[in-house]
Protein backbone atom coordinates (compact mmCIF):
# COMPACT_ATOMS: atom_id res chain seq x y z
CA UNK A 1 0.00 0.00 0.00
CA UNK A 2 2.66 1.98 1.37
CA UNK A 3 4.87 1.27 -1.68
CA UNK A 4 1.85 2.03 -4.12
CA UNK A 5 1.52 5.06 -2.91
CA UNK A 6 5.22 6.44 -2.83
CA UNK A 7 4.75 5.02 -6.93
CA UNK A 8 2.05 7.09 -7.56
CA UNK A 9 3.22 10.15 -6.12
CA UNK A 10 6.84 10.08 -7.78
CA UNK A 11 5.33 9.13 -10.98
CA UNK A 12 3.14 12.38 -10.51
CA UNK A 13 5.78 14.60 -9.64
CA UNK A 14 8.55 13.25 -12.56
CA UNK A 15 5.75 13.00 -15.40
CA UNK A 16 3.14 15.35 -14.19
CA UNK A 17 4.63 18.18 -15.62
CA UNK A 18 5.83 16.36 -19.29
CA UNK A 19 2.24 14.74 -19.44
CA UNK A 20 0.48 18.32 -18.89
CA UNK A 21 2.90 20.40 -20.94
CA UNK A 22 1.75 17.56 -23.70
CA UNK A 23 -1.44 18.24 -23.06
CA UNK A 24 -0.75 21.93 -23.29
CA UNK A 25 1.44 21.11 -26.62
CA UNK A 26 -2.14 19.35 -27.86
CA UNK A 27 -4.07 21.72 -27.06
CA UNK A 28 -2.52 24.75 -29.03
CA UNK A 29 -1.97 22.73 -32.20
CA UNK A 30 -6.09 21.22 -31.53
CA UNK A 31 -7.06 25.10 -31.47
CA UNK A 32 -4.81 26.21 -34.68
CA UNK A 33 -6.43 22.93 -36.13
CA UNK A 34 -9.68 23.72 -35.69
CA UNK A 35 -9.09 27.90 -36.74
CA UNK A 36 -7.74 25.61 -40.01
CA UNK A 37 -3.68 26.95 -38.61
CA UNK A 38 -1.45 24.68 -38.91
CA UNK A 39 -0.44 25.94 -35.47
CA UNK A 40 3.47 25.46 -33.30
CA UNK A 41 5.05 22.50 -32.92
CA UNK A 42 3.28 20.37 -29.88
CA UNK A 43 6.25 20.37 -27.74
CA UNK A 44 5.96 24.45 -28.09
CA UNK A 45 4.67 24.71 -23.75
CA UNK A 46 8.35 23.12 -22.62
CA UNK A 47 10.22 25.46 -25.66
CA UNK A 48 8.08 28.26 -24.17
CA UNK A 49 8.68 27.46 -20.29
CA UNK A 50 12.47 26.98 -21.46
CA UNK A 51 12.57 30.52 -22.59
CA UNK A 52 11.19 32.25 -19.64
CA UNK A 53 14.03 30.48 -17.67
CA UNK A 54 16.51 32.19 -19.83
CA UNK A 55 15.14 35.78 -19.28
CA UNK A 56 16.13 38.37 -17.14
CA UNK A 57 14.90 38.29 -14.12
CA UNK A 58 12.41 41.43 -12.77
CA UNK A 59 10.19 41.55 -10.23
CA UNK A 60 8.02 44.71 -9.09
CA UNK A 61 8.28 43.60 -5.51
CA UNK A 62 10.41 40.74 -3.73
CA UNK A 63 7.10 39.38 -1.88
CA UNK A 64 6.08 38.76 -4.97
CA UNK A 65 8.16 35.83 -5.73
CA UNK A 66 7.66 34.35 -2.19
CA UNK A 67 4.31 33.79 -2.99
CA UNK A 68 4.48 32.62 -5.93
CA UNK A 69 6.63 29.87 -4.98
CA UNK A 70 4.23 29.16 -2.40
CA UNK A 71 1.42 29.08 -4.91
CA UNK A 72 3.66 25.80 -6.81
CA UNK A 73 4.27 24.78 -3.52
CA UNK A 74 0.71 24.18 -2.26
CA UNK A 75 -0.40 23.21 -6.11
CA UNK A 76 1.94 20.54 -6.41
CA UNK A 77 1.24 19.36 -2.71
CA UNK A 78 -2.12 19.19 -3.46
CA UNK A 79 -1.39 17.23 -6.61
CA UNK A 80 0.64 14.99 -4.11
CA UNK A 81 -2.04 14.20 -1.52
CA UNK A 82 -4.34 12.97 -4.32
CA UNK A 83 -1.89 10.30 -6.01
CA UNK A 84 -1.03 9.11 -2.85
CA UNK A 85 -4.72 8.06 -1.94
CA UNK A 86 -5.15 10.83 0.67
CA UNK A 87 -7.65 12.61 1.78
CA UNK A 88 -10.19 14.49 -0.85
CA UNK A 89 -11.06 17.30 1.61
CA UNK A 90 -7.28 18.22 2.77
CA UNK A 91 -6.98 18.30 -0.98
CA UNK A 92 -9.36 20.71 -1.90
CA UNK A 93 -8.07 22.85 0.80
CA UNK A 94 -4.63 22.61 -0.50
CA UNK A 95 -5.48 23.67 -3.99
CA UNK A 96 -7.32 26.59 -2.42
CA UNK A 97 -4.67 27.69 -0.44
CA UNK A 98 -2.37 27.37 -3.56
CA UNK A 99 -4.79 29.39 -5.86
CA UNK A 100 -5.72 32.07 -2.87
CA UNK A 101 -1.32 32.59 -3.30
CA UNK A 102 -1.53 33.01 -6.93
CA UNK A 103 -4.35 35.86 -5.97
CA UNK A 104 -2.17 37.84 -3.38
CA UNK A 105 0.73 37.53 -5.47
CA UNK A 106 -1.08 39.38 -8.77
CA UNK A 107 -2.41 41.89 -5.89
CA UNK A 108 1.13 42.04 -4.52
CA UNK A 109 2.35 43.70 -7.64
CA UNK A 110 0.73 46.59 -7.51
CA UNK A 111 -0.40 46.98 -11.10
CA UNK A 112 -3.65 48.06 -12.42
CA UNK A 113 -3.78 44.92 -14.55
CA UNK A 114 -2.75 42.22 -12.63
CA UNK A 115 -5.23 43.77 -9.63
CA UNK A 116 -8.06 43.43 -11.72
CA UNK A 117 -7.28 40.02 -12.90
CA UNK A 118 -6.62 39.30 -9.32
CA UNK A 119 -10.07 40.40 -8.47
CA UNK A 120 -11.78 38.06 -11.10
CA UNK A 121 -9.74 35.23 -10.49
CA UNK A 122 -11.19 35.38 -6.90
CA UNK A 123 -14.48 35.84 -8.37
CA UNK A 124 -14.14 32.84 -10.20
CA UNK A 125 -12.91 31.05 -7.25
CA UNK A 126 -16.32 32.04 -5.50
CA UNK A 127 -18.16 30.80 -8.75
CA UNK A 128 -16.16 26.93 -8.66
CA UNK A 129 -15.70 26.58 -5.09
CA UNK A 130 -19.11 25.16 -4.02
CA UNK A 131 -19.41 22.77 -6.85
CA UNK A 132 -15.78 21.36 -6.17
CA UNK A 133 -17.42 20.64 -2.09
CA UNK A 134 -20.17 19.37 -3.43
CA UNK A 135 -18.10 16.82 -5.85
CA UNK A 136 -15.96 15.14 -2.42
CA UNK A 137 -19.54 15.40 -0.27
CA UNK A 138 -20.75 13.20 -3.37
CA UNK A 139 -17.57 10.77 -3.69
CA UNK A 140 -18.33 10.65 0.61
CA UNK A 141 -22.31 9.47 0.03
CA UNK A 142 -22.02 6.75 -2.34
CA UNK A 143 -18.67 5.30 -1.69
CA UNK A 144 -18.69 6.40 2.19
CA UNK A 145 -15.33 7.71 2.28
CA UNK A 146 -13.01 10.50 1.57
CA UNK A 147 -9.74 8.41 0.94
CA UNK A 148 -8.93 8.72 -2.57
CA UNK A 149 -7.44 5.42 -2.37
CA UNK A 150 -10.77 3.71 -0.86
CA UNK A 151 -12.58 5.22 -3.73
CA UNK A 152 -10.09 3.72 -6.41
CA UNK A 153 -10.63 0.84 -4.99
CA UNK A 154 -14.21 0.69 -4.81
CA UNK A 155 -16.33 -2.45 -6.32
CA UNK A 156 -18.73 0.01 -8.24
CA UNK A 157 -17.65 2.99 -10.85
CA UNK A 158 -18.76 6.13 -9.04
CA UNK A 159 -19.94 7.71 -12.53
CA UNK A 160 -23.60 6.87 -12.88
CA UNK A 161 -24.78 7.46 -9.49
CA UNK A 162 -22.45 10.45 -9.67
CA UNK A 163 -23.55 11.47 -13.56
CA UNK A 164 -25.00 15.06 -11.93
CA UNK A 165 -21.97 15.96 -10.13
CA UNK A 166 -19.27 14.88 -12.84
CA UNK A 167 -21.25 17.13 -15.52
CA UNK A 168 -21.07 19.85 -13.09
CA UNK A 169 -17.25 18.90 -12.13
CA UNK A 170 -16.85 18.97 -15.81
CA UNK A 171 -18.75 22.58 -15.90
CA UNK A 172 -16.39 24.06 -13.42
CA UNK A 173 -13.35 22.34 -15.06
CA UNK A 174 -13.43 25.38 -17.53
CA UNK A 175 -12.84 27.74 -14.87
CA UNK A 176 -9.97 26.05 -13.42
CA UNK A 177 -8.64 25.54 -17.04
CA UNK A 178 -9.32 29.55 -17.19
CA UNK A 179 -11.19 28.35 -20.86
CA UNK A 180 -13.26 30.88 -22.87
CA UNK A 181 -16.11 31.71 -21.99
CA UNK A 182 -14.78 31.82 -18.41
CA UNK A 183 -10.95 32.57 -19.16
CA UNK A 184 -11.45 36.04 -17.54
CA UNK A 185 -8.84 36.13 -14.64
CA UNK A 186 -5.68 34.94 -17.23
CA UNK A 187 -6.01 34.33 -20.54
CA UNK A 188 -3.51 31.33 -22.06
CA UNK A 189 -4.85 33.50 -25.84
CA UNK A 190 -2.75 36.32 -26.85
CA UNK A 191 -4.76 39.58 -26.18
CA UNK A 192 -7.75 40.20 -23.64
CA UNK A 193 -8.55 43.18 -22.46
CA UNK A 194 -6.44 43.01 -19.16
CA UNK A 195 -3.58 42.89 -21.08
CA UNK A 196 -2.46 39.36 -19.38
CA UNK A 197 -4.92 39.65 -16.22
CA UNK A 198 -3.40 38.00 -13.11
CA UNK A 199 0.04 36.86 -14.86
CA UNK A 200 0.49 40.38 -16.00
CA UNK A 201 3.84 41.08 -14.08
CA UNK A 202 4.83 37.72 -13.63
CA UNK A 203 8.29 38.07 -15.45
CA UNK A 204 10.89 35.12 -16.60
CA UNK A 205 11.59 32.24 -14.37
CA UNK A 206 7.94 32.97 -11.95
CA UNK A 207 5.94 32.91 -15.09
CA UNK A 208 7.96 29.65 -16.10
CA UNK A 209 7.11 28.24 -12.21
CA UNK A 210 3.61 29.15 -12.55
CA UNK A 211 3.37 27.56 -16.09
CA UNK A 212 4.50 24.51 -14.42
CA UNK A 213 2.20 24.45 -11.11
CA UNK A 214 -0.51 24.72 -14.51
CA UNK A 215 0.74 21.93 -15.61
CA UNK A 216 0.81 20.40 -12.93
CA UNK A 217 -2.80 20.97 -11.91
CA UNK A 218 -3.83 20.28 -14.92
CA UNK A 219 -3.33 16.46 -14.63
CA UNK A 220 -4.40 16.73 -11.46
CA UNK A 221 -7.81 18.24 -12.44
CA UNK A 222 -8.19 15.74 -15.16
CA UNK A 223 -7.61 12.94 -12.22
CA UNK A 224 -10.80 13.86 -10.48
CA UNK A 225 -12.33 13.23 -13.88
CA UNK A 226 -10.54 9.45 -13.48
CA UNK A 227 -11.51 9.14 -10.11
CA UNK A 228 -15.45 9.15 -11.34
CA UNK A 229 -14.67 5.64 -13.25
CA UNK A 230 -11.83 3.89 -11.12
CA UNK A 231 -12.56 1.05 -9.68
CA UNK A 232 -10.60 -1.72 -8.98
CA UNK A 233 -10.44 -3.65 -12.12
CA UNK A 234 -8.73 -2.48 -15.42
CA UNK A 235 -11.37 -1.22 -17.43
CA UNK A 236 -12.08 1.52 -14.55
CA UNK A 237 -8.61 2.37 -15.24
CA UNK A 238 -9.10 2.11 -19.10
CA UNK A 239 -12.11 4.06 -19.33
CA UNK A 240 -11.14 6.94 -16.62
CA UNK A 241 -8.02 7.92 -18.96
CA UNK A 242 -9.95 7.91 -21.73
CA UNK A 243 -12.63 9.93 -20.20
CA UNK A 244 -10.40 12.49 -18.82
CA UNK A 245 -8.35 12.89 -22.13
CA UNK A 246 -11.52 13.59 -23.97
CA UNK A 247 -12.78 15.79 -21.32
CA UNK A 248 -9.87 17.42 -22.11
CA UNK A 249 -10.34 17.56 -25.94
CA UNK A 250 -14.07 18.98 -25.04
CA UNK A 251 -12.86 21.75 -22.82
CA UNK A 252 -10.58 22.70 -26.24
CA UNK A 253 -13.31 22.71 -27.99
CA UNK A 254 -15.59 24.94 -25.77
CA UNK A 255 -12.48 27.58 -26.03
CA UNK A 256 -13.05 28.04 -29.34
CA UNK A 257 -16.95 28.03 -29.46
CA UNK A 258 -17.43 30.89 -26.92
CA UNK A 259 -15.96 34.35 -27.08
CA UNK A 260 -15.26 35.61 -23.21
CA UNK A 261 -17.82 36.28 -21.09
CA UNK A 262 -18.56 38.51 -18.11
CA UNK A 263 -18.06 37.81 -14.54
CA UNK A 264 -21.62 37.59 -13.54
CA UNK A 265 -22.47 35.15 -15.91
CA UNK A 266 -19.67 32.99 -15.06
CA UNK A 267 -20.68 33.23 -11.54
CA UNK A 268 -24.56 33.24 -11.93
CA UNK A 269 -24.42 30.00 -14.41
CA UNK A 270 -21.30 28.33 -11.76
CA UNK A 271 -23.94 28.47 -8.94
CA UNK A 272 -27.08 27.21 -10.80
CA UNK A 273 -24.99 24.22 -12.48
CA UNK A 274 -23.54 23.34 -8.24
CA UNK A 275 -27.64 24.30 -7.26
CA UNK A 276 -29.57 22.48 -10.29
CA UNK A 277 -26.84 19.33 -10.80
CA UNK A 278 -25.18 18.90 -7.40
CA UNK A 279 -27.44 19.67 -5.14
CA UNK A 280 -30.06 17.37 -7.05
CA UNK A 281 -27.53 14.57 -7.44
CA UNK A 282 -26.90 14.80 -3.51
CA UNK A 283 -30.48 14.48 -2.31
CA UNK A 284 -30.32 11.36 -4.80
CA UNK A 285 -27.73 9.71 -3.02
CA UNK A 286 -29.44 10.95 0.05
CA UNK A 287 -32.85 8.77 -0.46
CA UNK A 288 -31.17 6.08 -2.39
CA UNK A 289 -28.11 4.93 -0.78
CA UNK B 1 25.56 26.91 -24.19
CA UNK B 2 22.20 26.02 -23.00
CA UNK B 3 19.51 24.98 -25.00
CA UNK B 4 18.44 28.09 -27.92
CA UNK B 5 15.24 28.28 -26.26
CA UNK B 6 15.41 32.00 -26.76
CA UNK B 7 15.26 31.46 -30.63
CA UNK B 8 12.18 28.87 -30.42
CA UNK B 9 9.21 30.84 -28.64
CA UNK B 10 9.54 34.80 -29.79
CA UNK B 11 6.71 36.74 -28.23
CA UNK B 12 6.35 40.16 -29.36
CA UNK B 13 4.94 42.87 -27.88
CA UNK B 14 3.24 45.74 -30.95
CA UNK B 15 3.07 49.10 -30.69
CA UNK B 16 1.90 51.34 -32.83
CA UNK B 17 3.68 54.62 -32.84
CA UNK B 18 2.07 57.11 -35.26
CA UNK B 19 1.17 54.72 -37.70
CA UNK B 20 -1.69 55.13 -40.36
CA UNK B 21 -2.40 51.52 -39.55
CA UNK B 22 -1.55 50.34 -43.16
CA UNK B 23 1.29 48.60 -41.24
CA UNK B 24 -0.79 47.56 -37.88
CA UNK B 25 -2.87 45.64 -40.31
CA UNK B 26 -0.23 43.58 -41.93
CA UNK B 27 1.25 42.84 -38.47
CA UNK B 28 -2.19 41.37 -37.39
CA UNK B 29 -2.43 39.43 -40.62
CA UNK B 30 0.56 37.48 -39.51
CA UNK B 31 -1.67 35.88 -36.88
CA UNK B 32 -4.21 34.77 -39.84
CA UNK B 33 -4.75 31.30 -40.72
CA UNK B 34 -3.33 32.26 -44.46
CA UNK B 35 0.49 33.54 -42.58
CA UNK B 36 -0.09 31.92 -38.98
CA UNK B 37 3.17 32.84 -37.42
CA UNK B 38 2.29 30.60 -34.55
CA UNK B 39 4.03 28.16 -36.36
CA UNK B 40 6.98 29.34 -35.30
CA UNK B 41 6.09 30.03 -31.56
CA UNK B 42 5.57 33.78 -31.89
CA UNK B 43 2.68 35.09 -29.88
CA UNK B 44 0.88 38.62 -30.08
CA UNK B 45 1.01 38.60 -26.23
CA UNK B 46 0.55 42.52 -25.54
CA UNK B 47 2.36 42.46 -22.54
CA UNK B 48 5.75 43.85 -22.74
CA UNK B 49 6.70 42.02 -19.75
CA UNK B 50 6.29 39.07 -21.33
CA UNK B 51 7.80 39.94 -24.81
CA UNK B 52 11.23 39.06 -26.66
CA UNK B 53 10.29 41.15 -30.14
CA UNK B 54 9.09 44.48 -30.08
CA UNK B 55 7.53 45.48 -33.13
CA UNK B 56 7.10 49.24 -33.47
CA UNK B 57 4.68 50.82 -36.74
CA UNK B 58 4.98 54.39 -37.25
CA UNK B 59 7.65 57.11 -36.48
CA UNK B 60 8.16 58.44 -33.23
CA UNK B 61 7.44 62.10 -32.30
CA UNK B 62 7.81 64.07 -29.27
CA UNK B 63 3.95 62.54 -27.70
CA UNK B 64 4.68 58.77 -27.92
CA UNK B 65 8.92 58.74 -27.57
CA UNK B 66 8.24 58.06 -23.84
CA UNK B 67 6.01 55.45 -24.53
CA UNK B 68 8.09 53.83 -27.15
CA UNK B 69 11.00 53.95 -24.26
CA UNK B 70 9.12 52.74 -21.04
CA UNK B 71 7.73 49.53 -23.43
CA UNK B 72 11.25 49.15 -24.01
CA UNK B 73 12.45 49.07 -20.63
CA UNK B 74 9.70 47.05 -19.43
CA UNK B 75 10.66 44.27 -21.40
CA UNK B 76 13.14 42.01 -19.71
CA UNK B 77 16.82 40.72 -21.55
CA UNK B 78 17.12 39.32 -23.84
CA UNK B 79 15.14 41.99 -26.38
CA UNK B 80 15.28 42.76 -29.39
CA UNK B 81 13.22 45.68 -31.76
CA UNK B 82 12.24 45.51 -35.12
CA UNK B 83 11.04 48.73 -36.81
CA UNK B 84 8.16 47.72 -38.96
CA UNK B 85 7.08 50.01 -41.88
CA UNK B 86 9.44 52.50 -43.68
CA UNK B 87 7.60 55.22 -40.91
CA UNK B 88 9.17 53.00 -37.98
CA UNK B 89 12.93 52.82 -40.21
CA UNK B 90 13.46 56.97 -41.26
CA UNK B 91 9.96 58.56 -40.49
CA UNK B 92 8.85 57.68 -44.49
CA UNK B 93 6.74 60.37 -45.99
CA UNK B 94 6.00 61.69 -42.32
CA UNK B 95 9.70 62.49 -42.56
CA UNK B 96 9.42 66.17 -42.63
CA UNK B 97 6.76 67.45 -40.29
CA UNK B 98 7.33 69.37 -38.47
CA UNK B 99 6.00 66.96 -34.94
CA UNK B 100 8.18 64.16 -36.27
CA UNK B 101 11.80 62.63 -34.50
CA UNK B 102 12.03 60.20 -37.23
CA UNK B 103 12.68 56.15 -37.26
CA UNK B 104 11.97 54.33 -33.98
CA UNK B 105 16.06 54.21 -33.61
CA UNK B 106 15.72 58.15 -32.42
CA UNK B 107 14.92 56.78 -29.20
CA UNK B 108 15.43 52.76 -28.54
CA UNK B 109 18.24 50.95 -30.66
CA UNK B 110 16.62 48.92 -33.23
CA UNK B 111 17.75 45.13 -34.79
CA UNK B 112 16.16 44.78 -37.50
CA UNK B 113 14.50 47.13 -40.27
CA UNK B 114 11.44 46.43 -42.52
CA UNK B 115 10.82 48.37 -45.11
CA UNK B 116 7.95 48.73 -47.71
CA UNK B 117 4.58 50.89 -46.93
CA UNK B 118 2.86 48.89 -45.90
CA UNK B 119 5.38 46.39 -44.90
CA UNK B 120 4.76 42.97 -45.94
CA UNK B 121 3.67 40.11 -43.81
CA UNK B 122 5.95 38.09 -45.03
CA UNK B 123 9.09 40.74 -44.66
CA UNK B 124 7.75 41.26 -41.01
CA UNK B 125 7.66 37.18 -40.25
CA UNK B 126 11.19 37.14 -41.89
CA UNK B 127 12.41 40.15 -39.90
CA UNK B 128 11.38 38.60 -36.43
CA UNK B 129 12.63 35.40 -37.49
CA UNK B 130 15.77 37.28 -38.75
CA UNK B 131 15.61 39.26 -34.96
CA UNK B 132 15.94 35.65 -33.73
CA UNK B 133 19.82 35.76 -34.36
CA UNK B 134 20.40 38.95 -32.52
CA UNK B 135 18.34 37.42 -29.58
CA UNK B 136 20.40 34.18 -29.23
CA UNK B 137 23.77 36.56 -29.63
CA UNK B 138 22.11 39.04 -26.44
CA UNK B 139 21.64 35.50 -24.45
CA UNK B 140 24.72 34.52 -25.07
CA UNK B 141 26.16 37.67 -23.60
CA UNK B 142 24.19 37.60 -20.78
CA UNK B 143 25.67 34.15 -20.04
CA UNK B 144 28.75 35.59 -20.24
CA UNK B 145 28.24 38.15 -18.31
CA UNK B 146 27.59 36.32 -15.26
CA UNK B 147 31.31 35.91 -14.64
CA UNK B 148 33.17 38.85 -16.76
CA UNK B 149 33.36 42.73 -16.28
CA UNK B 150 30.67 44.69 -17.71
CA UNK B 151 32.44 46.46 -20.29
CA UNK B 152 34.28 43.59 -21.92
CA UNK B 153 30.66 41.75 -21.91
CA UNK B 154 29.04 44.96 -23.67
CA UNK B 155 31.81 44.92 -26.32
CA UNK B 156 31.47 40.95 -26.78
CA UNK B 157 27.46 41.69 -27.31
CA UNK B 158 28.20 44.29 -29.85
CA UNK B 159 30.67 42.26 -31.79
CA UNK B 160 28.90 38.93 -31.81
CA UNK B 161 25.48 41.27 -32.95
CA UNK B 162 27.74 42.87 -35.97
CA UNK B 163 29.06 39.08 -37.30
CA UNK B 164 25.14 37.72 -36.45
CA UNK B 165 24.46 40.79 -38.75
CA UNK B 166 26.97 39.64 -41.23
CA UNK B 167 25.82 36.18 -41.35
CA UNK B 168 21.84 37.67 -41.65
CA UNK B 169 23.32 39.81 -44.21
CA UNK B 170 22.41 37.48 -47.08
CA UNK B 171 19.02 39.17 -47.19
CA UNK B 172 19.92 42.64 -47.73
CA UNK B 173 15.70 44.16 -47.46
CA UNK B 174 15.88 43.40 -43.79
CA UNK B 175 18.83 45.05 -42.14
CA UNK B 176 21.03 47.63 -44.16
CA UNK B 177 19.38 51.04 -43.69
CA UNK B 178 21.16 52.63 -46.89
CA UNK B 179 19.84 50.28 -48.90
CA UNK B 180 16.33 50.99 -47.40
CA UNK B 181 16.82 54.58 -47.86
CA UNK B 182 18.06 53.79 -51.43
CA UNK B 183 14.96 52.04 -51.70
CA UNK B 184 12.87 54.75 -50.18
CA UNK B 185 14.06 57.38 -52.98
CA UNK B 186 13.46 54.91 -55.52
CA UNK B 187 9.73 54.80 -54.18
CA UNK B 188 9.36 58.79 -53.72
CA UNK B 189 10.72 59.70 -57.16
CA UNK B 190 8.11 57.00 -59.17
S1 LIG C 1 4.96 52.67 -43.73
FE1 LIG C 1 3.16 53.25 -44.93
S2 LIG C 1 1.59 51.79 -44.28
FE2 LIG C 1 3.21 51.73 -42.76
S3 LIG C 1 2.58 53.17 -41.22
FE3 LIG C 1 3.89 54.31 -42.62
S4 LIG C 1 2.49 55.22 -44.09
FE4 LIG C 1 1.34 53.60 -43.01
Amino acid sequence: MIIKAIISVVAFLVLGPFLGGLLAGLDRKLSAKMQRRVGPPVLQPFYDVGKLFQKEKQTPTRFQDFYVILFVVFIIASGVLFFMGGDLLLVIFTLTIGAAFLIIAAYSSNSPYAELGAERELLAMMAYEPMVLITVIGFYMYGGSFRVSEIMAADNMAFLPLIGIFFGWVFILTLKFRKSPFDLSMSHHAHQELVRGATTEFVGRTMGWIEISHWYENVFLLGFVFLFFANGTAWGWIIGIVVALLTYFFEVFIDNCFARMKWQFAFKSAWVVAVVLGMINLFVLYICF
Amino acid sequence: MSAAYVTKSPWVVHYDGSSCNGCDIEVLACLTPMYDVERFGIINCGNPKHADVFLVTGSVNEQNKGIVKQIYEQMPEPKVVVAVGICACSGGIFKDCYNVMGGVDQVIPVDAYVPGCAARPEAIIDAVVKGLGVLQAKRDAMVKAVDAPAEEVAEAAAEEVATEEKKAGAVPPIFTMAEIKVNTMDFLKK
